[in-house]
């Protein structure tokens, strides 16, 4: 059944080119649009189950040869091993139910095939970038989510912010993409290949850890992960991402796409064992992210922001994870996340489509009774957030990487820093989460949900299914044993799994003291607030260091300063053109005294001569 | 058979040219434009065993017979691997370009109609020629008729874009000129008697700093041609100023004779020359990607946009053909014809708008997605192709410049790759201004018809052929590019 | 006195006087007659300082070329007559000023 690895990705893209091409009507197109991926789904989970009942420990498939220029020879090729399963189950698992849930969240829009249309190919893409076996064809997939990204974002194009968001996310995603084209040239002219186990292995052989090309060439790619998934310092286009349809943060930006760069760093991790310093940088980068994303969500007032903050801070942990080299741990978090996060957006969204897309939490309050569906996902997937201790998938996987910080510790960096950071992300996670949770469905309503139609079951089910997975998902066997190395090393004293367990705990509590009886009717406005709620300073900061400088120049050379070279050239022989034209007079006699004048100069010089 | 394909569009433009106004010159455009592309088609698919001219290259077809004598001119046509690609995208994009005025030009149908083949004409002479005088000749046959067909049909400021256009072509093209009879003079010195074939020159052996001044010569005509920073500025005005057919045609082939130029002859003819410019070559390259770049995203005129990632687009293709490795040479060839399929596409869209809107304000434009969808999703489709999307040959032609551009000059590349990062800004804002927005209110043109989605459907297709399939092409090229980096780089 | 014996400095002297002072007409009238008489004037210094070279070295080319500048005279006079009436015709005036349109 492995043969079959290539329909996987090749039915959502088939679904794609079809909802793009044929005019189907409303009902057809989104039935289309959901099949393909439901197929694609139950074809994973057999090609899965083969694949791991078969003994292998990987399957490559080769379609074509992409092209073959002097040793250059990447294929459309597939590569599936156990890292590939799990991420295959994510994409199209998740993938699928939340493509339901949009068949009835864009029931309504004029544009829902174009919407299927984009969602399919973004699906194509992922599932391309997590199967390829080169480089190549992995960036591939990498430009194709980012555009799905950037296609989704503004979806909705008539309102120009949404076309803006849609532009930083693509621009700021893609200054990592450069970055990570340029480790791919490195790779190749160092390596002689893209081939990704050929190359991991002529590495192995080639380099000795802290070898120069290998840390530039991971430092080169880690610009490509942060830019995806969001990290400083390129973390800033996911919060202004959630101008799209909240089926997209929830695919998009919160399960799949965003964690693209946590699965290079896993796919690539023998280069990173090579490069002590970027893996150390790996890490800074999540434990840094993760509270400053964390601070920034406690801003908020968007319950979508405060979702996307979360996820950039998520993700911050699984960055970390792979800093300290717990690659396994880092996996079951972005696996749990994709459940809870997933969760929590289509919660988001099935609140907005009761509220007229009202997303202020504090114009919300005391949904709990009024939309119990979304009062209980929001409940049960901030759980899983904030990391409530053992009854939640969300504690294990965060649990994990919490104390592998502790127990590895980054090369060069103390362990007890990461766990630090670990532990006041923990605290923070809790408190901003539940924050949402208080304020929004706890105290008095100030604003009653439209008296609609109960959600129907393409609504539920995928919420009751994402509410199992958030509490139970962590039990899911990760088959990874083959692929990444067992990362602990050490061992970790008994206070730190306590403190790590509690300090969700105490973000809650502390949530619960603050907002517990709803909120004072509205957030609170100073100084310090509105700064985390501008995400600290970044976007202002990057405004004016990067985007008025660059834009201002373009501006003032809008007429291109170097034609004025060449209209200098002209203008000079304008100028003695006209000096030459005014000795033309027209008269006779000036001619003649010309004539004249000029026979006499010839008869002195021949003359002088003589 | 190469003779023929010189012949055909001449003698479709003597026809066309004298067929009275109405339909008549354009269905013979058409048709010739037609035959054309089929005869490339033919080679392309009886390509023959490959074989050496005077020692050199590996050539799939030749033809040759005495013009001159007395000066050692001939009349030497010889088609490999690098041309024939080229060739089929002229022809390709010739028809394009005919379908594109097929209800946009309406005076002097007739004269039009010649003049774009000759132009076409001029094009595949230069990509066949290899007699260097001949060369040159084509290289002025396709001058002329650009020349007209900007200046007489073009939009406001056309007499000065012309006039732009053709002093920059000219001055530079009489430099080449130059470095072509001293080559002669140099062979008469050498081997007695004057010869304008290529084979023979390519066997000369010039001294250092001469060669460095004839090599400067060969390369700033092609710069020009290219366009390359900092003589670039004759392009926007050019391709504003210029009707839709010309525009295409000027993007998507004149474009590409300088790029063709550089590795047919700056680099082989002077190969340690070249070598020791490249640096600076190179660095040109890259000012030209980040500058064109710079340029494109502030503009309000669609066409002037589009022009504008040319230069940024063909930076590519100089930074490609200077690092003179297998992968850049391909990038490069590669980047040359995704470029022409891509930017033709762009024009074709922008004169389509022109004609709808009597605008290329992208201010008085928006929100065009709603109105003319099949336009739009067209429209996004190129610009996003035009960014570098991996799929398209476009991406394939920057990457595999950029992955032989590293070996030649990391520092040079990486500025390139900031080029990345620039042709997102301009193509997405090229998007949001023109399709997304609000539409105006009175703002409501009629979408593609059908003759308007088969051409934008077959270029679309053809960029994803080439940018998932692309190996038939490298195929092509590879004899030629082995040959040319054994015989440059003992 | 035979012109032979007068010295060839003198009559080229007075053909250089004649032909300065024709140049300068030329130059200074704006009369269209005046001018053409002055160029006469030009045409005969012209033609004294042929005679005056033939009669030094004893040969005839000199007096053969006078008669030779007479007819071009003629036929300059002619031509230029031609012209005068034309231009009478056509501005109403014989000033050389008022031709104009060459004007750079």
């Amino acid at each position: 059944m492995t043969v079959w690895l290539w329909t996987i990705p090749a039915l959502p893209l088939a679904g794609a080119v079809a909802l793009f091409l044929l005019r189907l009507p409303r009902a057809a197109a989104m039935g289309l649009g959901v099949a393909s991926v439901g197929v694609a789904a139950v074809m994973s989970l057999v090609v899965g189950a083969d694949f791991l009942g078969g003994g292998e420990t990987v399957f490559s498939q080769r379609l074509w040869t992409w092209l073959d220029i002097a040793g250059f020879t990447p294929g459309i090729a597939f590569h599936l091993d156990g890292l590939a399963v799990v991420m295959l189950g994510v994409i199209t698992g998740v993938g699928f139910l939340i493509h339901l849930y949009a068949s009835e969240y864009m029931a309504e829009d004029t544009d829902a095939r174009r919407f299927f249309a984009i969602m399919n190919l973004f699906v194509a893409a992922m599932l391309v970038l997590v199967l390829a076996d080169n480089l190549l064809l992995l960036y591939l997939g990498w430009e194709g989510v980012g555009l799905c990204s950037y296609l989704l974002i503004g979806f909705w194009y008539r309102d120009p912010a949404n076309g803006a968001a849609a532009r930083k996310a693509f621009i700021v995603t893609r200054i990592g993409d450069a970055a990570m084209a340029l480790g791919l040239l490195l790779l190749f002219a160092h390596l002689g290949t893209l081939h990704i186990p050929e190359l991991l292995a002529r590495a192995d052989t080639l380099w000795q850890p802290g070898h120069p090309a290998a840390v530039i060439a991971a430092f080169l790619l880690l610009g490509g992960a942060v830019g995806k998934s969001a990290q400083l310092p390129l973390q800033t286009w996911l919060p202004d991402a959630m101008a799209g349809p909240t089926p997209v943060s929830a695919l998009i930006h919160a399960a799949t796409m965003v964690t693209a760069g946590v699965y290079l760093i896993a796919r690539l991790h023998p280069l990173y064992e090579l490069a002590p310093p970027a893996q150390a940088a790996v890490a800074v980068v999540g434990a840094a992210t993760l509270l400053i994303a964390g601070v920034a969500a406690l801003g908020q007032t968007d319950m979508k922001r405060i979702l996307a903050y979360s996820t950039v801070s998520q993700i911050g942990y699984m960055f970390l994870a792979l800093g300290v080299g717990a690659w396994s741990a880092g996996l079951l978090h972005l696996m749990t996340h994709a459940f809870f996060k997933a969760l929590l957006f289509l919660a988001a969204g099935a609140v907005m489509l009761r509220l007229h897309h009202e997303t202020d939490i504090f114009r919300m309050g005391g949904l709990r009774r009024e939309l119990p569906a979304a009062f209980w996902s929001m409940l049960i997937g901030g759980a899983a957030l904030a990391g409530v201790p053992w009854i939640t998938a969300g504690y294990w996987s965060k649990e994990a990487i919490i104390l592998a910080a502790w127990e590895n510790g980054a090369p060069g960096i103390d362990g007890a820093w990461l766990y630090a950071a670990g532990v006041a992300g923990a605290a923070l996670t809790g408190l901003y989460t539940f924050r949402l949770v208080f304020v929004a469905f706890f105290g008095p309503g100030r604003r009653h949900a439209e008296a609609g139609t109960e959600h129907s079951l393409r609504v539920l089910l995928p919420l009751s299914i994402l509410m199992a997975l958030s509490l139970i998902g962590a039990l899911i066997p990760q088959p990874l044993a083959a692929v990444l190395p067992e990362g602990h090393h050490g061992t970790h004293p008994a206070w730190t799994l306590w403190v790590a367990s509690l300090a969700g705990v105490a973000g809650i509590a502390l949530a619960w003291l603050l907002y517990g009886r709803g909120a004072a009717g509205r957030a609170s406005n100073s100084a310090a607030v509105r700064f985390a709620r501008g995400g600290l300073g970044f976007d202002w900061l990057y405004d004016r260091l990067l985007v008025r400088p660059l834009t201002g120049l373009a501006h003032a050379n809008r007429n291109d300063i170097l034609d004025r070279v060449f209209d200098g050239i002209a203008w000079l022989n304008r100028e003695f053109h006209a000096g030459l034209a005014a000795t033309q007079t027209g008269r006779l006699r000036w001619y003649a005294a010309g004539v004249a004048g000029g026979a006499a100069l010839l008869l002195l010089a021949a003359g002088g001569g003589s | 058979m190469l003779t023929a394909l010189v012949a055909v569009p001449v003698i479709g433009a003597l026809l066309a040219g004298f067929a009275g106004e109405g339909r008549g010159p354009r269905v013979i455009a058409a048709l010739a434009m037609a035959v054309e592309l089929g005869l490339c088609l033919a080679l392309w698919l009886e390509a023959g065993p490959l074989f050496r001219i005077g020692g050199h290259g590996a050539w799939l077809a030749y033809e040759s017979a005495a013009w001159i004598p007395r000066f050692g001119i001939d009349y030497q046509l010889a088609l490999d691997g690098l041309s024939l690609p080229l060739l089929t995208l002229t022809a390709a994009l010739g028809l394009v370009g005919v379908g594109a005025s097929w209800t946009e030009i309406r005076e002097r149908v007739a004269f039009f109609h010649a003049n774009l083949l000759f132009a076409l004409a001029g094009t595949v002479g230069v990509f066949l020629a290899t007699d260097l005088f001949l060369f040159f000749v084509f290289w002025e046959v396709m001058l002329v008729p650009m020349y007209f067909l900007i200046g007489i049909w073009g939009h406001e400021g056309r007499t000065y874009a012309a006039i732009k256009f053709f002093i920059f072509t000219q001055a530079s093209g009489l430099l080449m000129l130059v470095s072509i009879l001293a080559l002669a003079f140099l062979h008469a010195d050498a081997a007695g008697g004057f010869s304008f074939d290529y084979f023979d020159l390519l066997d000369l052996d010039i001294g250092a700093p001469l060669a460095t001044w004839l090599m400067l010569g060969f390369f700033v005509a092609f710069m020009v041609k290219l366009p390359a920073v900092p003589l670039h500025s004759w392009l926007p005005d050019a391709h504003t100023a210029a009707p839709t057919a010309g525009s295409i045609i000027l993007a998507a082939i004149l474009l590409k004779t300088g790029a063709y130029g550089l590795i047919r002859f700056t680099v082989p003819l002077f190969p340690e020359a070249a070598l020791a410019f490249a640096p600076v070559a190179m660095a040109l390259g890259a000012a030209s990607i980040v500058y064109g770049a710079l340029l494109a995203f502030v503009q309000d005129d669609l066409k002037r946009l589009i022009a504008c990632t040319s230069i940024s687009h063909l930076g590519f293709v100089l930074l490609g053909v200077f690092a003179w490795n297998p992968w850049a040479l391909q990038g490069a060839l590669m980047q040359m014809i995704a470029h022409g399929v891509s930017t033709g596409a762009l024009f074709l869209l922008a004169g389509a708008l022109q004609e709808r809107l009597h605008t290329r304000d992208m201010a008085a434009m928006g929100g065009l997605a709603a109105r003319a969808p099949v336009l739009a999703g067209f429209g996004l489709f190129f610009a996003v192709a035009s960014l570098g999307m991996p799929g398209t040959g476009n991406f394939l032609g920057e990457f595999l410049a950029l992955l032989g551009a590293w070996q030649a000059s990391p520092l040079w590349t990486a500025i390139s790759a900031a080029g990345l990062v620039g042709a997102a800004i301009y193509a997405l804002i090229l998007v949001q201004r023109s399709f997304h927005g609000e539409p105006p209110a009175d703002l409501r043109p009629a979408d593609f018809d059908t003759r308007e989605i088969a051409m934008m459907g077959a270029l679309a297709v053809a960029l994803l052929w080439l940018g998932l399939y692309p190996q038939p092409v490298f195929d092509l090229a590879e004899p030629v590019f082995a040959t040319l980096l054994t015989e440059t780089r003992p | 006195m035979p012109i032979a014996e007068v010295p060839l400095e003198h009559s080229l002297l007075l053909a250089a006087v004649l032909f300065s002072l024709g140049l300068l007409g030329v130059l200074v009238r704006r009369n269209m007659i005046y001018i053409l008489i002055c160029i006469e004037i030009m045409l005969n210094a012209a033609g004294l300082a042929f005679i005056a070279a033939g009669a030094r070295w004893g040969g005839a080319d000199g007096q053969i070329l006078f008669i030779l500048v007479l007819t071009v005279a003629a036929a300059n006079v002619s031509v230029g007559l031609a012209l005068l009436l034309q231009m009478h015709r056509t501005h109403r005036s014989l000033d050389t000023d008022v031709l104009s349109e060459l004007k750079g």
